[in-house]
């Protein structure tokens, strides 16, 4: 009964069968080709300022003076480095606490009431764009600072404000989902041996998840160095590395919105630009391969 | 036909099919559609010569037909990027030059004056709006290719917040100031407040202007100094923040900042047109070559006493023709 | 201090940092509502920006941002969902399929800013597209699909294996079990996700400063032309979308009342954005009860 069946489908069964091979690999040649190319265009056009224009990579990487329209031209990115990294890992450290109370919050000590109205907190602040953050911060943030702490108000304690509240859900989401994944023996053992709720989250839970939490901790701080628009704002964009965490700094993302618009491609100030946009690729895949390698340690 | 539940296994497999079948049909045909008409879109408009893409050699072809009257029917698409302070008057005026002539679309975008040249130089643009000479930001290969056209002038001032007692700097307390060797305002005459540079990015053509007929030298990014490219922050910033001091183009001015004197002298539209007050700058519109038809009626009518005496004061520029002096690229003044 | 006092403080204060966060967003929406929602008009929403007048708008601005969103999804949806159908169904467990999902979580951690950039070089100067919707909409693409691939994977694992076990034993293909079978139950997933992804995509702004232009020219809105440069379907024209224009308002606003403007577009903004992820919820909720036949 079968055979007949079956040649007598054959035929369109081959067709669709084929239709959908073809069409689902070309999709996936079309994300690898973007990749590639992205990389490829970012690269060759930030690799130009060092082999076009003579530019030394080391001078670049810790030079502290960055004035490529000046006499002489100086190419020192360090302060824009040090201010994303300073930013994003001040950020990660305000907003990985208070993402671990939100998520510990919604999975143990009120999961019906976190989940219905938590979360939707959680993901309103993560739908908020990017320029509504950094108008917010120009118009509160920065004038509060100035009056409070001595300084300008904008710098880098601005910008990790805005930036902490921007990785919040990043940091939330991943913890809630490494919470609930504990399964419940785990806890229900520690209750049983007369454990406290704290007890049992300090001691067993959080070392637990720990690599989860750190997954999350690393996402949060790869978002905080590629945000731009909000950054800018509130940083004050002195290229220079700054003396208090009320003083104009810069970082990479600021530099480059700041700037590109006012170079013409092809100079070597634009090229040095896509230079700094090449380091900032180049971040971006350290964390990528530092998550990775954290989730590989957290499966045992 | 029995209910859905109450049909067997076979029976239902067939009735969710079908209907899923259905739903899946229309939603294909739906996605078919809206793609062939995107891509139908794509292939005419390369015909055409679309908006941004070889928008010279088809002006000329769309005009060949209408010469005759050469101010009546005109038709074709302009695209014109570039400084963001030229933007509010190309804009203005391309409304005003729609309205005259129905069948030309002039676009008119930012990105600042490094990209506009960039683009002009490159083709990708018909015009390209410029704060600053070609010959400053192209190599000189490039820039000798563009011709320029001249159409206002943009001043700019020193500007300080309210609560600065001072009034007016000179050349050399600018340069002072502005390099860092005074650092607060009792040294200048005013109170024992801190001086809060807000600059402009060292990239920026605003900057370029200030730097030369201000300060007379380049100045540099100094630590503690605030940098935004944008007038608008940069205006927030130093009406916010006690000792700031910054520079804007005139069209910015407004009553939430102080306006200093340079050199006792006062920032007005007669004082830069007549010489007395130095930091202005041409507003340039740059072509590839000399302009096409259209593009050459376009700047023509920028330079008209509609536009100059209207649109150009309006916004805070002065007209071109207004200025008693001229000034070459390398500052040499001509009356 | 004993165990219990600890608990107690640790309780206490874990409450109070969530409250302090839903304080935060509270704070943060009330903000930009109180001061944009005074502003909104039918006006607002519909006319032409004023450069230096009072009583400039955000239409057309609005219109970008959606025909935008529109143009994206429909080039996002299809490569998206095709290249999740393969992750999730026919990539063999090899190191090459290894590969490919490292290259989507690259691509979806690369910053918007590189991704604009990217347009600039590629599409807008490169192919010659110019400051253009396209362009717009291919860069939104590359920043989405990574997004779209993980949220079809997603979908499609969570049918149950039964359900695809049982089409394949009926005898379908493959490809007709994934469409007819697997696509439909996994709708609601993908059909939150997708709007939630949309709304990311709506309140994008860095990946389009360098590609669809940070201007709008006039629109004829009475032109349905997608042919004709005044039309506003046509792709190839510049295309300042809300959030462009918020960012170009607090930079360069001339106009005596730039402030409110940008407060209502601002307002505008968060409020769509607000609609989208609520859809997504209802919507999901509503079509997982109707395609589980839940009562």
């Amino acid at each position: 009964m079968a055979q007949p069946l079956e040649r007598q489908q054959a035929k369109p069964h081959l067709a669709e069968e084929w239709v959908g091979k073809v069409y689902t690999l070309l999709c996936i040649a079309f994300l690898i080709l973007t990749i590639f190319s992205l990389v490829y265009f970012v690269a060759s056009k930030g690799l130009s300022t060092f082999f076009v224009n003579g530019v030394n990579v080391i001078d670049l990487l810790t030079g502290l003076k960055w004035a490529p329209e000046g006499e002489p031209r100086l190419f020192g990115a360090l302060p824009f480095i040090f201010g994303s990294f300073s930013t994003s890992l001040l950020a990660a450290a305000i907003a990985a606490p208070l993402g671990f109370c939100a998520s510990v919050f919604m999975v143990e000590i009120a999961p019906k009431f976190g989940r219905q109205y938590l979360q939707p907190v959680i993901e309103l602040l993560a739908g908020i764009p990017s320029v509504v953050y950094g108008f917010v911060g120009l118009s509160v943030i920065v004038p509060f600072f100035r009056d409070v702490f001595p300084g300008q108000g904008v710098g880098i304690a601005a910008g990790s404000v805005v930036l902490s509240i921007m990785i919040l859900p990043t940091i939330t989401t991943i913890a809630t989902d490494a919470l609930a994944a504990l399964p419940k023996g785990l806890k229900e053992g520690s209750y049983a041996l007369g454990a406290t709720r704290w007890q049992t989250i300090y001691r067993i839970v959080l070392p637990t998840t720990l690599p989860a939490l750190m997954t999350g901790i690393v996402l949060g701080i790869a978002r905080a160095f590629g945000e731009a628009l909000a950054v800018q704002m509130v940083i004050g964009n002195a290229p220079h590395i700054p003396r208090s965490l009320f003083e104009s700094a810069s970082t990479l993302t600021s530099a480059i919105t700041l700037s590109m618009g006012n170079t013409a491609m092809g100079t070597v100030a634009n090229n040095a630009l896509w230079s700094l946009a090449l380091i900032l690729m180049l971040m971006t895949f350290v964390f990528v391969f530092i998550v990775r390698w954290l989730e590989r340690r957290s499966k045992i | 036909m029995p209910a859905f539940y109450n049909m067997n296994c076979q029976e239902k497999n067939k009735e969710l099919e079908g209907e899923l079948y259905e739903m899946k049909k229309t939603v294909m045909m739906l996605m078919v559609l809206a793609l062939t008409v995107v891509l139908a879109a794509c292939g005419q408009n390369n015909n055409n010569g679309g908006a941004s893409s070889a928008p010279a050699s088809s002006a000329p072809a769309s005009e060949s037909a209408a010469s005759e009257s050469p101010a009546a029917e005109l038709s074709g698409s302009l695209l014109a990027t570039g400084s963001s302070a030229l933007l509010p008057l190309v804009e203005q005026a391309s409304k005003k030059f729609m309205d005259i002539h129905k069948g030309v679309s002039i676009q008119v975008q930012a990105g600042g004056s490094g990209t506009g040249l960039t683009q002009v130089s490159e083709g990708q643009s018909d015009i390209g709006n410029s704060d600053v000479f070609a010959e400053e930001k192209l190599d000189a290969a490039k820039a000798a290719e563009l011709v320029d056209h001249q159409v206002a002038v943009v001043g700019m001032a020193a500007v300080v917040n309210p609560n600065v007692s001072v009034d007016s700097l000179t050349k050399q307390q600018l340069v002072d100031i502005f390099t860092g060797k005074v650092t607060n305002w009792k040294d200048l005459g005013g109170e024992d407040q801190k001086i809060q540079i807000i600059n402009r990015p060292s990239s920026s053509g605003t900057r370029a202007t200030f730097e030369t007929y201000a300060l007379g030298q380049k100045s540099e990014d100094l630590q503690g100094s605030i940098q935004e490219d944008s007038s608008g922050t940069v205006r927030k910033l130093v009406g916010e923040t006690p000792g700031a001091i910054g520079y804007l183009a005139l069209s910015y001015l407004d009553e939430s900042i102080k306006v200093l004197k340079y050199d006792g002298v006062e920032a007005t539209v007669e004082n830069v047109a007549n010489g007395t007050y130095p930091v202005w700058a041409y507003e340039h519109m740059y072509t590839k070559g000399e302009p096409s038809e259209l593009a050459k009626a376009f700047l023509d009518f920028m330079l008209t006493d509609e536009i100059q005496n209207n649109d150009v004061v309006e916004l805070g520029y002065i007209p071109a023709n207004k200025m008693e002096i001229k000034r070459d690229v390398n500052g040499t003044i001509t009356k | 201090m004993s165990a219990k006092t600890a608990n107690k403080i640790a309780t206490s204060v874990i409450v109070a940092v969530s409250g302090l966060i839903v304080l935060v967003l509270a704070g943060l929406l009330g903000y930009i509502l109180v001061r944009g929602l005074g502003h909104l008009s039918f006006d607002f929403l519909t006319s032409a920006p004023e450069t230096i007048r009072r009583g400039g708008g955000i239409g057309p601005q609005l219109f970008n941002s959606v025909f935008l969103l529109f143009l994206t999804m429909i080039i996002t949806i299809p490569l998206g969902l095709g290249a999740g159908i393969y992750m999730s169904e026919y990539a063999p467990a090899n190191k090459v399929t290894n590969g490919i999902r490292l290259i989507v979580e690259v691509l979806s951690s690369v910053p918007s800013i590189i991704v604009g950039l990217f347009g600039l070089l590629v599409l807008v100067n490169l192919f010659g597209f110019g400051f253009s919707l396209f362009a717009g909409a291919l860069a939104l693409t590359v920043f989405n699909l990574p997004l779209m691939v993980r949220i079809t994977e997603q979908g499609l694992r969570s049918v149950p294996r039964e359900q695809k076990e049982a089409s394949l034993a009926l005898g379908l293909s493959k490809w007709k079990t994934i469409t007819s079978v697997m696509l439909p139950i996994s709708m609601p997933v993908i059909l939150t996700g997708t709007i939630l992804a949309a709304g990311r995509v709506f309140g994008e702004a860095a990946a389009l400063l360098f590609t669809a232009g940070m201007s709008s020219p006039r629109l004829d809105f009475t032109d349905w032309n997608p042919f004709s440069p005044f039309s506003p379907l046509n792709p190839f024209r510049p295309a300042e979308t809300l959030a462009v224009h918020i960012w170009k308002i607090n930079s360069e606003g001339l106009a005596p009342d730039a402030k409110e403007i940008a407060a209502g577009a601002s307002a505008v903004l968060v409020i769509t954005v607000l609609a989208f992820n609520f859809s997504a919820r209802w919507l999901g909720r509503y079509l997982y009860r109707k395609f589980t036949a839940i009562k």
